[in-house]
This record gives C-alpha cells, structure tokens and sequence, in this order.
C-alpha cells in the first residue's frame, strides 16, 4: 500500500478527508426521522420508491433505518437479519438484542472507515422497542463507526441538523401515533436550502412502526392509505388503535399468527415469560 | 446523549455476514457454521440408535383452507417417551408442518425451516409461495438422507394456505426427499394406515372447519385403537390432539376446550361400537351420549350428518 501512495499524508488529515468524503456523501440524500411514541417507535423516510426500501425488520423487537448509499446500507440490513436469526437460532429469540446488533454494526463500520479504501456513506438506526416506552432504546451509527444512544428520537441524513433542531420543540414523550407522523413530516419537508417547506405527501414516504401492543414480530409497515388517514388532522384515527384497525384491513393474517417457536403458549402477550 | 466510538477489536460482523449471497438461512449457516445444521453433522458408522419416535400425523383440506392434527405421543421402543410432545407446528403465518420419525432431529429440522422462511421474508420483503416452501423443505429432508439410512429418518408432512390459488394444500414427503403433492387427505407415522383408512371413510369434500375436526380427532382415534405407538385421547390426564387449521386468515391452532369436547362426543360414541359404525349401538349416539361433556355446536353437526 504505501508503495503506491507517493506522499506523506498525516493521519488526522487522512481520516479527515475520509469522514469529509462520506458526510458529503450522506449529506446528498433524502432524510430519515425515528421517533418513539406511546405504543412504540415509528420510522419514517422520505422514499418514492415501494420497494427500495429504507426502513427493515431485523427481528421479533428490532428494526433498522438508513440513509445514504443503498447498496451499502442494505449489505448491512441483511448481515444484521443474519446476525439476528442465527443469533436467535443457536441461543433464543430474547437473546436477541439491538444492543449487540448495534456494537456489531459499530465494529464494522469502524473497520471499514480505517481500513478500506473508501468509508461506507451510511448513517443508520438499530431500534429496540421495550415492554414499555422507558425501556425503548434507539442506537444512531455513524460512517465511521461512532454510536450514540438517543432518546425520543433522531433525525438522520440530508438537513438531518435543522430537522432535528425543530422536531426537538415539538416532541414529548407518550405522543401517539397520528400526532408523532405529522410532526416527523413537518420535519422531513423542511427545505434544506432555507426555503419553504415542501408539500410531502404519503405517496412519497415510507412508514413503518414497531407497535409494543401487538405479540411476537411487532415490526409492521404502514400502507399509504392508512398513513393518509393518520396524517390528516380532521381524520378521526390518530392514534395506535387506528394501526390496530388498519390491521384487520390490510394484513390481518400476519397479526392473527401463531408463535412459530413457542406455539401456543405464545399467543399471550408475553412471549419467552418462560 | 453519549457518543462514543468503540476501540477497535473483534466483535464486528464476520465478513460471511456481508457478503451478496442468497435469501436462504440455511445455506448461510450450512457455509458458516456448518455444525448446526443436522446433516451437516456425521454420525459414526455402526448400528443404528434408540431416539423417541413421533407417531401420527393427519392432514385434510376443508372449504377454506386446509387442517394438520397430531396425538401428542412419542415412543423409543416399547417404552412411552413422552405424552404431551407436539408435532404439528405453525411454520409461518400460512403454512403447518407435522412430523413423524426421530423426535430430536424432526424438531430442530422444523425449527431450522421456520427460521428460514422467516428470513426469506425479511430478506426479500415478500412471503415465499407455498410450492417454494414445500421445495425448501423437501431439500432439507434430502439433505438428511445419511442419517435416515442409520435409522434416524424424519418424515414431515406440510400443508398450508396457497394466497395466490385460494386453496388449502397438502406436500407429503419420503425419507429421499421426494415431494408430492396430496388431494383431500393425507397421513404420515406409525398409526397412518389405520387413519388413512378412516379418513378415507369419513372425508367429504366442502366440509365446514367445524365438520374436518371431527374427522381428524376420529381418524386419530382409529390409528390410536389399531397401533401401540400412537397416542389415544388421554381422558385422564386431559391431553388432547394437537389440531391446527390454515386458510386465508392465517395459520391457527383450536384451543383444548374446543377440540376437548369432540374427543369426549367420539368416545362416548364407540362405547359399545368400537368400529364407529354409522348408526352406532344400540340405542345409537342419537340417544345422547353418556359421558363427558359435549360442545353444542358439536353434537349439533354430528347429528346433522357430518357422517
């Protein structure tokens, strides 16, 4: 390697051009805004595309947000779904955890950005919706392998500062749903340039909630229709048990399912009490 | 808030982990870590070995959907293993597998299966179809042939909800790996011949779920009186079938207290007519049968013919 390399570059400027590189890189994209509310943590994205997503399930409790390159931050969705159903396989499902996801994906990210040619120009979200809302936990890493344990919410990518900044005023612990998604979209239409906010409609977001209500994989994307109906002031659903009545719309088998691994002991709400 | 950057070390995701690779669990862990996939493992020549063995498994189609059910014994020999054992498993949100032949290895197989549809659907963000499940599963089985040929083999039997042909269907298996595909009604284990034969007798197309529960319970009860190995309805220690049902809304399995008083009605209906002759003994079922509770809606469809 340092055959090839003629000059002497110091090493702070050289971790310097590389973390300039990725957050320039991340900087270029749309935002991600992950925000808990009463009956879990919602993830919202600004993405038209249906199905280049940026928001995953990872396991029975944890799911994944990112922005910048795609297909960086999807190598890292599926080493982490991976990690969790191997990791859930040879130990138990509640061995599972985002805290272990998080260091694992905070040791690559610091390989990578030391290592590599390149840093990967990626910022993501591991979240872990607990028993109850104290017990949340939201993990934020950085390109370069930095993590930061964050309550009540984060705002990634693009104007990630700016959003941040005003979701901050507004938010308050125990919001539901409704309330939670129009303020995490009055922050993503922020206009990075200083200009007015711009008109995001849900046809150009991607929602997805980990709901604490429901039993066993609590990840749940919701479809456009029922997120229209959620961000709109005068609709009448605005909280979590609209996601319970969109349930029984849109994709009532996947909620009416048997726990797999506990069987019938699992349809209570408590799974692996035992 | 804390920041911090994490020393450097081991810890992070092995490289297999973030390599491009397929959408199958299975072949991920069979490439890292291959000691945790059974046929992965050799056993040492020689004889074969004593394992619990799982017994009868009974699977119908019904109008909606499609029925697994199980008694709950395991034998090793002459010897009861274990009475409450449960071999029909909920797979996904659309699909049931049962399970005869050697109990421990039948087990962790259906469990490496759940996982692996459960990651194909992260993976992909799709549910696999029900004949890529079946085939999935049917290469796990193959893979198994070494040890079926020491005597540990696992005969599965999968059946679940088809979304895109609005149908329940049936996926039998044979220790090769071999898979094919069932009409009506289908039974695996040591008791199956009794209960294909019974099931035989007793299925009717277009039946209600209400209706292929008694089939099943019964056909149980058939293989149970004819072979020693599977499990007849335990009044006493009030163990019953493990009975599952898949149709549109999902894989579901009936609580005790319902598949309860179906065993009871059935019992108290061979009392004197243990063949379960339509007509019965004298003085009939029609009579009101004399032990044990019955359900209303049960004993309703009984004699409303659902023989």
């Amino acid at each position: 390697m340092s055959a090839g390399m003629p000059f002497y570059v110091s090493p702070e400027q050289l971790m310097k051009d590389r973390a300039d590189f990725a957050r320039k890189g991340i900087a270029r994209g749309r935002s991600v805004v992950v925000l808990a509310y009463d009956n879990g943590i919602a993830f919202v994205a600004e993405n038209p595309s249906r199905s280049l997503h940026k928001i995953g399930e990872i396991y029975d409790r944890i799911a994944f947000a990112a922005v910048g390159k795609y297909n960086e931050f999807e190598n890292l969705r599926v080493a982490g779904v991976r990690y969790a159903d191997l990791r859930g396989y040879s130990y138990d499902r509640s061995d599972v955890t985002a805290r272990g996801l998080a260091n694992a994906y905070a040791q690559t990210l610091g390989t990578v950005f030391t290592q590599e040619s390149k840093p990967y120009e990626v910022e993501i979200v591991v979240a872990e919706v607990g028993e109850d809302s104290s017990r949340d936990q939201i993990y934020r890493l950085s390109y370069d392998g930095s993590v930061a344990d964050e309550h009540g919410l984060v705002a990634m990518g693009g104007a990630s500062d700016q959003i941040e900044e005003r979701l901050t005023q507004h938010w308050q612990p125990g919001m539901s749903l409704g309330p939670a998604l129009r303020l995490a979209v009055s922050g993503l239409s922020l206009d990075a340039a200083g200009g007015p906010d711009r008109e995001l409609g849900p046809e150009s977001l991607e929602v997805a909630v980990l709901d604490r209500t429901r039993a066993r994989r609590l990840f749940r994307r919701i479809p456009a229709e029922l997120l229209g109906q959620l961000l709109s002031e005068q609709d009448p659903t605005d909280d979590a048990p609209a996601v319970e009545q969109g349930r029984a719309e849109h994709d009532s088998p996947r909620q009416a399912s048997t726990n797999p691994q506990t069987q019938r002991h699992g349809d209570e709400a408590t799974p692996d009490a035992d | 808030m804390t920041r911090q950057r994490p020393a450097a070390g081991d810890g992070g995701l092995p490289a297999a982990y973030l390599r491009t690779g397929s959408s199958s669990f299975t072949d991920f862990v069979a490439e890292h870590e291959p000691s945790l996939i059974p046929s992965r493992r050799g056993l040492p020549p020689g004889g074969t070995i004593d394992a619990p063995h799982g017994t009868t498994i009974v699977t119908l189609t019904f109008d909606g959907g499609v029925l697994m059910a199980g008694d709950r014994r395991a034998t090793m020999g002459n010897i009861i293993a274990n009475r409450d054992m449960e071999k029909v498993f909920a797979t996904d949100e659309f699909s049931v597998v049962g399970i005869a032949g050697t109990a421990g290895l039948a087990i962790e197989l259906v469990r490496l299966f759940q996982v692996e549809l459960e990651h194909y659907e992260k993976i992909e963000g799709a549910l696999m179809s029900l004949e890529g499940k079946a085939n999935r599963l049917a290469s796990m089985i193959r893979g198994n042939l070494g040890m079926a040929m020491q005597g540990l083999s696992v005969v599965p039997v999968f059946a679940g909800y088809d979304l895109q042909e609005r149908i329940g269907r049936i996926f039998s298996y044979d220790v090769t790996g071999g898979c094919y595909e069932e009409h009506d009604h289908h039974s695996v284990g040591s008791g199956s011949l009794f209960a294909r034969g019974s099931l035989k007798k007793l299925y009717r197309p277009d039946m209600t779920p209400e209706q292929a529960v008694r089939v099943a319970v019964e056909a149980l009860y058939d293989a149970a009186d004819d072979d020693s190995a599977t499990g007849g309805p335990d009044v006493g220690r009030r163990i019953w079938p493990t009975v599952a049902l898949v149709t549109v809304e999902g894989a579901r399995f009936v609580p005790d207290d319902q598949v309860a008083p179906v065993v009871d009605q059935i019992i108290a209906e061979r009392v004197g007519n243990p063949g379960g002759r339509p007509g019965g003994r004298p003085g009939g079922p029609t009579a009101g049968p004399s032990g044990g509770p019955t359900g209303g809606h049960n004993a309703q469809q009984h004699e409303g013919g659902a023989r």
